[in-house]
């Protein structure tokens, strides 16, 4: 079963991000490239707008959508209540009916209040009644560990929502990805959960000028090598990205891939990569067991088992609830050094 | 707004065809022709027929899983929804949805929602869709009593409540949220007061078996809402004579109980109004009944004759393009 990327209208005469790097850029946060992306589908589309806790008066708990609520005004820039389940049945309701909301669930803590909307609802309403409904939903939320706020405000359950069929989940690692990921789960006629990790709102990077729309569904190599595929998403790209540069101080050649979006999942760029290398790295922030790292080594082994030198490896959070105490909570999380041992155990 | 008497005739013909429908779907699922979970309208149709006068074409409509009544009022041909319930590919929903899942979004019926209030606030999003639009559509949605003690509900009311959106909640309290009596699952009996938390204002509750008094309370409910009031709930007591769903064993009430709310049958009490006004005789309801029968005679063999969803289909419909 194929799944719908965006592919069209990148044929239709939008730049894609690889284009559109060729061009004029500008060092943007990964909040200031979502930020943008938001304003830019308001200012193009009528239809589209935003609803969730204090994204209006408040301009958002991460400040991505300061400003607008002066721009855009109340009605399209909607305050709600702390009503997790009516917010995301709401936009779904409103998608179904035409309109394309940008519903902001504050952090993926509390989307489990939420998750009933998001599975019974807004995923199954095209296939349960046949293809008559359309869903044309984002739903943002940040997600991850590492600011001290214990265990019901840590939580990585990105594999949870990636679980659905008729859901999207995009993971963005960078603030070029990010911005047009996210233009593209706009103009996404399905639903899209899209996940921001909380602690890469103030990373930079370059982002192109011109207006270009990155389709949903694509991994990425952030970084080629040789001797052993690293991979990786959201937050733990960048994790990766820095234990390949130890790595490479040591001769060793890391291939870190960034799967981007976890429905669909594109393990065709992995599977390319582990032929070349014959190892596998996988690096998430969720708790070690039932989750994507499982599912890559799963298709891995089943793809590649003629190219595979060693047992695919799995670097992920500690399997216990994350503690409070800053060295106690670090030490629960992926980090390079951990992932330096994992590549080292295999070669 | 009033009925003409020509409605007035129509809607006995649409509950006698209701109840006849309901009557068979119990047999063809006793039968094993209808899978899955099977609920009844029966003793509600007063409720479905007065919703669909007092909206316009092009208001919405949602509901729960109880939802062969509001589809087949609406005018979703009641082949198609035996077609569902068989399975087949025919059906309003192609056979992927069910008893439970009837719809048709070109009719502006956005379902038969099967966990108890997830409608509710989808109901809240369609009305916030047209009132963005500047349109001035209204949304009815039905729920049955036990949803009135879900998280769904009170989130959904209460941003209703806060955005003044064009809904018209309506209670169908058929007295039982499965086999638990509104008194043993609900704090307050007067499922309205629950409501008036969230400042609607709140009709005293209405004869749900009573199709003027409906039409009446609907009426004025809608025409609230459409006038960019905000919402309006209503609390309409009804009965099921069947069980929750086929297989309830209905240890939870008397045969006397059961008995005793037969007597206030919306569709007796609607053709003894007709008869009363002269706008039909006894020959004529009986004639609109066998004419009930044989709709639902052509809809069973619709159904049967229907072919079944392609292996293709499993994998259709999971995402639009």
């Amino acid at each position: 079963m194929s799944m719908p990327t965006n592919l069209k209208l990148v044929e239709n005469g939008v730049k894609t991000l690889e284009e559109a790097m060729q061009g004029e850029t500008k060092t943007m946060t990964f909040r200031e490239a979502i930020s943008a992306a938001l304003w830019e589908e308001m200012e193009r589309d009528e239809t589209v707008f935003i609803m969730g806790e204090e994204v209006g008066v408040w301009g958002g708990t991460y400040a991505v959508t300061r400003g607008f609520y002066d721009h855009f005004g109340p009605r399209r820039v909607r305050d709600t209540p702390i009503s997790e389940m009516a917010i995301v049945g709401a936009a779904t309701g409103a998608a179904m009916n035409g309109l394309r909301p940008v519903a902001e669930i504050m952090t993926i803590n509390f989307a489990f209040l939420a998750l009933d909307a998001l599975v019974n609802s807004a995923a199954k309403a095209r296939y349960m009644f046949g293809g008559q409904m359309t869903v044309p939903l984002v739903v943002r939320t940040t997600t991850g560990g590492g600011r001290q706020l214990a265990a019901t405000h840590s939580h990585s359950p990105e594999p949870i929502f990636a679980y659905f069929p008729g859901l999207f989940v995009v993971v963005p690692s960078t603030p070029a990805d990010a911005k047009g990921l996210l233009k593209a789960a706009i103009r996404n006629n399905n639903p899209v959960l899209f996940i921001e990790h909380s602690t890469l709102y103030q990373n930079r990077g370059e982002v192109p000028v011109e207006e270009y729309l990155l389709p949903l569904g694509k991994s990425d190599v952030k970084r080629p090598g040789e001797d052993v595929t690293i991979v990786s998403y959201g937050k733990m790209v960048e994790v990766s990205l820095k234990a390949a540069d130890e790595l490479e101080k040591d001769g060793i050649s890391a291939e870190v891939i960034d799967l981007r979006s976890l429905r669909p999942l594109d393990l065709d760029p992995v599977f390319e990569s582990f032929k070349k290398t014959n190892r596998a790295v996988i690096v998430e922030e969720s708790h070690p067991y039932y989750n994507v790292s499982g599912e890559v080594a799963a298709r891995l082994q089943n793809e590649c088992f003629d190219w595979m030198d060693a047992p695919i490896q799995r670097v992920n959070s500690e399997d216990v609830p994350l503690p409070y105490s800053r060295d106690l909570e670090q030490s629960a999380l992926p980090n390079p050094e951990k992932v330096i041992e994992a590549v080292r155990k295999i070669l | 707004m009033s009925l003409t008497d020509q409605q007035k005739i129509d809607a006995y013909r649409t509950m006698a065809l209701i109840r006849r429908f309901e009557e068979k779907s119990a047999e063809l699922y006793a039968a094993g022709d209808i899978g899955g979970f099977l609920h009844l309208y029966i003793g509600q149709e007063a409720i479905a027929v007065a919703a669909n006068y007092a909206l316009r074409e092009d208001d919405n409509i949602i509901t729960a899983y109880r939802d062969h009544g509001i589809a087949i009022a609406r005018g979703i041909p009641p082949k198609l929804v035996m077609a569902e319930m068989f399975g087949k590919i025919t059906g309003s929903s192609k056979g992927k949805g069910g008893s439970m899942h009837l719809a048709d979004v070109s009719k502006r019926m956005w379902g038969g929602w099967a966990i108890v209030g997830q409608h509710l606030p989808l109901a809240a999003g369609l009305a916030l869709a047209d009132q963005y639009r500047g349109e001035d559509r209204v949304t009815m949605a039905l729920m049955g009593d036990g949803a009135t003690n879900i998280g769904y509900f009170h989130e959904a009311l209460n941003m209703a409540a806060v955005w003044d959106l064009p809904v018209v909640w309506v209670v169908e309290n058929n007295q039982y949220g499965m086999g638990t009596a509104v008194t043993r699952a609900s704090a307050v009996a007067d499922l309205a007061k629950k409501a008036e938390a969230y400042g609607m204002p709140c009709c005293i509750q209405v004869d749900g078996m009573d199709l003027l008094a409906l039409m009446d309370i609907f009426t004025e409910a809608i025409d609230y809402a459409r006038s960019g009031n905000g919402s309006y709930f209503i609390e309409a007591i009804t009965y099921r004579y069947r069980g929750h769903s086929m297989g309830d064993p209905e240890r939870y009430r008397q045969a006397q109980e059961v008995q005793a709310k037969q007597l206030e049958d919306p569709i007796q009490r609607w053709g003894q109004y007709l008869l009363n006004e002269n706008l039909a005789t006894e020959d004529d309801l009986a004639r609109m009944r066998e004419e009930a029968e044989q709709e639902v005679e052509e809809a069973v063999t619709f159904a049967r004759e229907s072919d079944w969803p392609s292996q293709e289909e499993l994998y259709t419909d999971v995402y639009a393009d």
